[in-house]
């Protein structure tokens, strides 16, 4: 953004879950967005520009959506904290433009009586007026804006000119009261009397403006089989298979090629440079470690993709529904579904999902077993061990051994999460469950601009990640990796005279006693920067020259030649739980701002790791006698 | 918090007819707000945050869906808005059957 834009007026956008406000925020701002953090917090900020019709650029700030100041969640806190100008860092928005979705005026009534007292200039935006008229919805737009005293303006975000008199609205509030808008910011948490009031205003001015509020005779015969307990759970089921059938099998074909260019790229650097570190850390640490992460964009896309559909169509309220009293007897929250959803493809697009969270413990649960769900990066490993171990039987006809023994990794995973949140919040914390108060709201087609921009941002978070936190992390382990190198005349892999050898034999008599060998303890310290890198470290550690899945299937006789079965077992129990993932650790100390909980989070996955590795090869020794 | 109706004779009164106990498709008007135990937060905050989703003395409440486990949660058409809220928290909410008034 131009260094013009810095002094432009800031107009920030407020309103209720729900109301479109993303969907106008987009339409006003195009691609002219930004989003990063708040400093501090990790509440998402967006911001982007806008030029009104008279030639003012204005920045524009879309904030969480809520349904009071009161702020309950991190998210709502920061809506609260930058309306009143308290959040460090955050000029004073000089406006604000409270969102209503126009067929459901009834709790953001109350919203923009709370916003009125903080007396900002303010613009009522009366989104998706087009839908409130196809449903027969009616609403006297003078009287309103009499009522409330403010600027009323009917918007369609997502019709082409739709905003035009938001934007010419907003043209006359900048020659109004912009330029010396009163700077004196009051407001106090309204009492239990003050909201009832409140209500009863809205009450009276809906009342006065002949509000009908609109038909939705079609969400209410939706819900009806969305929502019901044999139906609607067999629907959800249909829902998340299908979702992860995508994941699995659409992002494929892409990951095979992003695989491929990293590959490609790796070995062109390989043939021009020369030998030595520098082609070293540019081929195996920058290029083959970012790649290793960059490879899991297409199953983040694509499980966003449907994580985005499903929110902008209204059903992931419902499927928080029905899955509240399932997750609330582990002690978590209905919310937390989606986040632990999102961690099947990877850990930390669920941990950030978790902000959705408002209790902080319920929060905090959600993310400490969120990489207990078991992510996409262990698939390689998981595939590695079995096809080298399990035979490929039938079981009763119709099912594989093998597809078997992946069913009880997934479902250990799963188990091991609901245990850990049960522990940690009814013996731990010994509290009781917050409430889940949420609204249901209506239906609604998803929008194609609006997915499209959302996957954008997403795409450009999961790459920056990449590209900074990761990338430094994979150098340390590159590092770690590289040095010193082999001596002169060495038999061994180099691997083994570097300091993650060292590591790897020290650490080794340790690991004894849950049956793994000093190649897998090597291996274990690369695949710190990301589990299926261990796979790759095993090939180096057994000294073969080969790359990716060639690594894999060139393996699997070796392992099954050299390590007994109670081995094998016990290193496919200890990656259910091994907190092997730096950049998992890494946002986890982002979202939770300290190093408690990821160090928590390791201890405690450690722990699991090595108990139930030693369980597992004890139990299959003696059983195997 | 108005406590006028646990003056009334009628039994349902008396006892407190509660949101969180009525079955799918129950049908009337919020009359009151009152504390309850167990509750994972203070009461006047689970108060103010039924308020703020519109169970306020006077909405017009009907039980929509129950969900699939022990009935629990349900949805709640709030005057023209629909809610999620658990029966434990819905005990909070006392209600008149319509006709009644």
């Amino acid at each position: 953004m131009s260094s013009a834009t810095l002094s432009a007026p800031g107009i920030a956008l407020v309103g209720c879950p729900n109301c479109g406000k993303t969907a106008l925020f987009n339409a006003l701002t195009g691609h002219h967005q930004k989003v990063a953090n708040y400093p501090g917090v990790t509440v998402e900020r967006k911001e982007g520009a806008l030029i009104t019709p008279q030639g003012k650029t204005v920045r524009l700030l879309d904030l969480p959506g809520t349904y009071s100041l009161r702020g309950r969640s991190p998210d709502e806190a920061v809506t609260r904290d930058v309306v009143l100008g308290r959040l460090d860092g955050e000029a004073l928005p000089d406006a604000l433009i409270c969102v209503a979705d126009a067929t459901n005026l009834r709790l953001v009534l109350r919203l923009i009586l709370e916003l009125k007292a903080v007396h900002r200039p303010l613009i009522l935006a009366l989104n998706m007026i087009d839908i409130a008229k196809r449903q027969g919805c009616e609403i006297d737009v003078d009287r309103l804006s009499s009522e409330l005293g403010i600027p009323v303006v009917p918007t369609v975000a997502v019709r082409k000119g739709g905003v035009v008199s938001l934007l010419e609205e907003i043209d006359r509030l900048a020659a109004a009261t912009l330029a010396n808008a009163p700077a004196a910011v009051t407001w106090r948490e309204p009492s239990s009397q003050e909201i009832r009031d409140a209500h009863m205003e809205a009450e009276r001015i809906l009342k006065a403006c002949a509000f009908r509020p609109g038909d939705e005779r079609l969400t209410a015969r939706l819900d009806r089989v969305l929502l019901h307990p044999v139906w609607g759970i067999s629907i959800l089921l249909a829902v998340l298979f299908f979702m992860f059938q995508a994941v699995f099998t659409w992002a494929a074909p892409l990951m095979d090629g992003i695989k491929a260019a990293f590959d490609l790229l790796g070995s062109q650097v390989q043939a021009t440079m020369p030998e030595g570190l520098l082609r070293s850390l540019v081929t195996d640490g920058l290029i083959a470690g970012v790649g290793s992460v960059v490879v899991f964009l297409p199953q983040i896309l694509t499980l966003f993709l449907f994580i985005i559909l499903l929110e902008d169509f209204g059903y992931m309220a419902r499927a928080a529904f029905l899955m509240d009293r399932l997750m609330g007897g582990a002690g978590l929250h209905g919310r937390a579904f989606i986040p632990l959803l999102s961690s099947f493809a990877c850990a930390i697009p669920g941990i950030m999902a978790a902000r959705v969270i408002e209790n902080r413990r319920d929060r905090l649960a959600t993310i400490l077993v969120a990489p207990l769900m078991t992510c996409s990066a262990r698939i390689p490993v998981y595939t590695l061990i079995i096809s080298a171990f399990v035979p490929a039987h039938d079981v009763a006809g119709v099912l594989s051994l093998q597809g078997l023994v992946m069913f009880a990794l997934y479902a250990t995973g799963i188990l091991a999460a609901l245990a850990v949140a049960w522990i940690m919040k009814r013996l731990v914390w010994r509290q009781v469950a917050e409430p889940f108060l949420m609204e249901l709201p209506a239906y609604k087609w998803p929008r194609l601009k609006n997915v499209a921009l959302g996957l954008w941002q997403r795409a450009a978070i999961f790459l920056r990640r990449a590209g900074t936190i990761i990338l430094a992390i994979m150098i340390v382990i590159w590092f770690l990796s590289s040095f010193p190198g082999a001596p002169e005349g060495a038999l061994e892999p180099a691997i083994n005279y570097s300091i993650a050898g060292m590591i790897g034999h020290w650490i080794q008599p340790v690991l004894a006693p849950i049956g793994f060998n000093w190649q897998i303890a090597v291996a274990l310290i690369p695949g710190m920067a990301a589990r299926e890198v261990a796979v790759g470290a095993l090939g180096t550690v057994y000294a073969l020259s080969a790359t990716g899945e060639e690594v894999g299937s060139a393996l699997q006789p070796i392992l099954a030649a050299q390590w007994s079965l109670p081995t094998a077992l016990a290193l496919l129990a200890w990656y259910i739980f091994a907190p092997q993932c730096a950049s998992t650790l890494a946002v986890v100390k982002r979202e939770t701002n300290s190093w408690r909980w990821p160090a928590f989070l390791f201890v405690y996955m450690l722990t699991l790791a090595y108990a139930a590795a030693y369980m597992t090869f004890n139990l299959a020794t003696w059983v195997l006698g | 918090m108005s406590t006028k109706l646990r003056d009334v004779s009628h039994p349902d009164a008396a006892a407190g007819l509660r949101l969180g106990r009525c079955p799918k498709g129950w049908r009337g008007l919020v009359s009151d707000l009152v504390p309850i135990e167990g509750s994972g937060i203070a009461w006047s905050e689970l108060e103010r945050r039924l308020l703020e989703m519109g169970f306020v003395e006077g909405a017009c409440v009907e039980v929509l869906h129950e969900g699939p486990i022990k009935r629990d949660p349900i949805a709640v058409r709030v005057d023209d808005i629909t809610i999620a809220v658990r029966r434990a928290d819905a005990t909070a909410i006392v209600v008149l059957p319509l006709g009644v008034n």
